[in-house]
């Protein structure tokens, strides 16, 4: 079981992780202390994927280039 | 007329031209006469100089052509020349005086009708298969929730803002739009360089880098979509380290950025259904992950709770470990006292062996035989001393006679004293000999008493008897006449004719049935 830091994890990486936490539970041949260990580590991880899910706001920019070839953002709104 | 001129050749009398004059003349005929022409052939060399201008050779099996594209016309082209291309060119010929050559000044530039342009397509195709552009392998996977969704398309328009609708609807996200014109001439150089502008920028950066492209495009004609067919584009979308999404028409449509991309969507609202899952559906799934860990984590502590009760249950009990050795003790503890009285039982015996030689007879016999031997040598003490005193009263006398009396008197003194000395120390002797066997008579007695059967009576053993024999079995019990049984406080009839009760004093050597 790989130890990375929850709270830096992508979503995609903590989703992975919670569905092989979550199955390497319910295949009931671990240990009682290393069950427990996946209990809570699979409790983070849930928190993680809810924090990222929860976090998601909608935000729209185009890119502008100036006379100089020079990139930029504006936002767009109405769309 | 012919008579005024003398000259014998012919047509020596035909206008002369200067050079320049007659390549004005050709000039004002050609332009005039070919002034708006449509030619049909194929595109043969392309050359792009840096001035802008686009030169190129129309070409049919037997002729070539030059023509040029001016710059002010080229960025109005709807496709982009390319050699082979069956094509029908609108413009006007025009003469270069200067070198003796005629071209063709493109206005316009069309394929020659649909069949054309999908045949170079399919020679674009292959080509571009050839080189692996279109390989599996190549295709990169697209990530499961991206931070930045970079769009490459009209800013205007349906597209986009179905995209943003179906993104929104589900998954609210940072979206970065790189506008582009998708269609005519520009958009194939417009499409190639907002991928490669995309994928040029920084993570994290003042624009920051996408993690998923979508080039998106409505649906239209062939030629409307010809640029997203364009090898350039193709090019950059294979370049592209950012995974692409194509949705460029409708789903029937496919262009050749569609072979390329990692992912092709069969519209702009597809593409963003691709992109991103959906939130709701992901919470959904996080709480049954989050009761699938409880439930797990649930079983596994009510297997573990079953499986100790189960052994707890097959464990001996702490008493049932030590059943048989109890079962021993028991048993050894029962035999103990059955032990402990036999052992007594054959001290018992011992002693019997011992006193019975200890009889009061075998004493008397000894102590008859000490007082008859006393007796025996009393009498003959008594003559020995008389005859001794005879003896000496008669050398007493025979010496008195020669003797003076003080004299004789002092030896008949000592010889007195002598004597009653002798007497008591003898008789003390005999004394003491009696007495001590009287002692151990008596201390045999006691002994004879304490280990005798009465005692064993007094601790509630009897005695059965038959008249003066001892019943030790059932079988001379059934077969006696007379059955008494014997107390310690004396004995009770039960059978036959009761006899005086009387403390025996002697009893019987076989007592084993007692116990």
């Amino acid at each position: 079981m790989t130890q990375t830091l929850v709270d830096e994890m992508s979503f995609e990486d903590a989703m992975r992780e919670l569905e092989q936490v979550v199955s390497d539970l319910e295949r009931g041949d671990v240990a009682l202390e290393l069950s427990i260990k996946l209990y809570e580590r699979g409790a983070e991880l849930k928190k993680r994927c809810e924090t990222k899910l929860k976090e998601a706001e909608e935000k729209v920019a185009a890119i502008t280039i100036d006379s100089s070839g020079k990139l930029g953002m504006k936002p767009v709104e109405g769309l | 007329m012919n008579d005024l001129i003398d000259d014998p050749e012919i047509g020596l009398n035909d206008p002369e031209f200067s050079v320049s004059e007659i390549s004005v003349a050709i000039k004002r005929i050609i332009e005039g006469e070919f002034s708006h022409v449509r030619i049909k052939g194929e595109i043969g060399r392309v050359s792009f100089p840096r001035s802008g201008h686009l030169y190129l050779d129309l070409k049919d099996n037997k002729s070539v052509i030059s023509a040029v594209i001016w710059n002010a016309g080229a960025s109005r082209l709807q496709i982009w020349p390319e050699e082979g291309l069956e094509v029908v060119a609108t413009g006007r010929i025009t003469t270069f005086g200067g070198q003796s050559k005629y071209q063709l000044v493109v206005e316009d530039i069309k394929p020659a009708g649909v069949g054309a342009l999908m045949a170079m397509l399919e020679k674009r195709k292959a080509m571009l298969a050839a080189e692996g552009l279109f390989d599996e392998t190549h295709k990169k996977s697209i990530p499961y929730l991206p931070e930045i969704i970079g769009v490459i398309t009209s800013p205007s328009g349906a597209v986009i803002r179905d995209i943003l609708h179906r993104l929104r609807d589900r998954f609210p996200s940072k979206v970065l739009i790189w506008p582009v014109a998708v269609q005519g001439d520009k958009c194939a150089l417009d499409v190639a360089a907002a991928i490669a502008g995309f994928n040029a920028l920084t993570i994290g950066g003042a624009v920051p880098r996408p993690d998923l492209l979508i080039v998106a495009r409505g649906g239209g004609s062939l030629e409307d979509l010809w640029g997203f067919n364009e090898e350039i584009v193709a090019r950059a979308t294979a370049a592209s380290d950012i995974p692409l999404i194509s949705a460029v028409g409708h789903e029937s449509d496919t262009t050749l950025i569609d072979f390329v991309s990692d992912k092709r969507a069969p519209t702009p609202t597809a593409a963003a259904e691709l992109a991103v899952p959906v939130r709701h559906e992901l919470l959904a799934w996080a709480e049954t992950q989050s009761v699938r860990i409880r439930r797990a984590m649930s079983n596994h502590l009510i297997t573990r709770l079953q499986r100790l009760q189960d052994l707890g249950r097959v464990l001996p009990k702490p008493d049932a470990l030590f059943i048989y050795e109890r079962q021993k003790l028991d048993h050894t503890s029962e035999r103990l006292p059955a032990a402990l009285v036999a052992l007594v039982q054959k001290q018992k015996m011992n002693i019997y062996d011992v006193s019975g030689t200890l009889h009061a007879s075998f004493v008397r016999s000894k102590v008859d035989s000490a007082a008859s031997c006393y007796g025996l040598i009393e009498p003959r003490l008594k003559s020995a001393l008389d005859r001794s005193v005879n003896l000496r009263k008669t050398e007493l006398k025979r010496l008195s006679s020669r003797l003076v009396p003080r004299l004789v008197d002092r030896k008949v003194n000592d010889g007195k004293e002598a004597f009653k000395q002798a007497a008591k120390s003898l008789s003390t002797a005999s004394n003491q000999y009696v007495a001590s066997l009287k002692d151990r008579l008596t201390g045999l007695q006691r002994l004879r008493e304490t280990l005798g059967y009465k005692a064993t009576l007094n601790r509630g053993y009897t005695v059965v008897r038959s008249g003066d024999g001892v019943i030790t079995t059932t079988k001379e019990a059934k077969s006696a006449e007379v059955l008494e049984i014997e107390f310690s406080d004396g004995r009770l009839s039960v059978l036959g004719k009761s006899k005086a009760t009387k403390k025996s004093a002697t009893p019987s050597l076989d007592q084993g049935s007692l116990f």
